[in-house]
């Protein structure tokens, strides 16, 4: 799925990217703990958070993310969209909450990190 | 460890300056890129040196990351002068923190820290003396020679 497709998916407005909407996402994890994200988080996530600090681009620029999501309508602080600018990392922003974003996302075909072939099938 | 270093450098981490939080470590990931390091390397040794700036951040007056690559090998030795750890051994434990509320705020004090930065290194280190402070030694190796 393309950030595009994201974007509409999501209603999201783009804050930081607007050339790079044709990249492509195939997996997903969404966390305010950034501590987490650092431990969970894997190479090219399309990271969802509702931390609007610049901690959060810093995040994802040391995992190489691949853009951030900002849930719940949040929006970056100043200094978090110029290092997104710098950096290249496209930030959009939802109104939507943590959970029904993730639930859109992942009924869309985008997984999140975790392995999931331990659970059972009902 | 040979001493032939391909690069040596020294940064400075001031305590409680949430503002410049991460820049070091931003920085020295650019460092890294730009001498060729392989990327799965780099990505390891950027999450291992955040958790580690953050953590100079969160709980220490000041601290300092000495870098020293050679041909073999990516060492951080990050010095600070705090607090120290009373228990290590606690505070290596995944969820143990003794983190304050501005803390959490900027997104970090979950008690991932040192385990994680313990996760993502080859060879890790830690000491510490109470009411003086920590230092981290943090390697990884490195299968070239640093140039792809």
């Amino acid at each position: 799925m393309t950030l595009k497709e994201i974007k509409e998916l999501l209603q999201a407005e783009i804050i930081v990217g607007e050339n790079k909407l044709d990249i492509e996402i195939t997996f997903a994890g969404g966390s305010d703990l950034m501590s987490d994200v650092l431990a969970f988080g894997k190479p090219g996530i399309l990271l969802l958070t509702g931390l609007s600090n610049s901690q959060s681009v810093r995040t994802a620029n040391i995992i190489d993310a691949k853009a951030i999501i900002y849930v719940r309508g949040k929006k970056p602080d100043a200094e978090g969209i110029e290092l997104a600018r710098e950096k290249g990392i496209p930030l959009l922003s939802t109104k939507l909450m943590m959970y029904a974003t993730c639930g859109l996302l992942f009924s869309h075909g985008i997984p999140g990190v975790s392995d999931l072939s331990h659970i059972k099938q009902q | 460890m040979s001493d032939e270093y391909v690069l040596s450098q020294q940064f400075e981490i001031t305590g409680g300056d949430f503002g410049n939080a991460g820049k070091t470590s931003t920085s020295i990931k650019e460092i890294l890129k730009e001498i060729g390091i392989e990327p799965s390397i780099i990505i390891r040794a950027s999450i291992a040196l955040y958790e580690s700036e953050m953590n100079i951040v969160m709980y220490a007056q000041r601290g300092k990351v000495f870098l020293n690559i050679t041909p073999e090998k990516l060492h951080f030795k990050i010095e600070d002068q705090g607090p120290g750890i009373g228990n290590i051994e606690l505070a290596m434990k995944e969820g143990f923190s003794t983190a304050t509320d501005k803390m959490r705020e900027m997104g970090f004090g979950a008690g991932m820290g040192l385990p994680n930065i313990k996760r993502n290194a080859d060879r890790f280190e830690i000491s510490s003396i109470p009411d003086k402070g920590t230092t981290l030694d943090i390697t990884f190796c490195l299968n070239k020679t640093g140039s792809k």
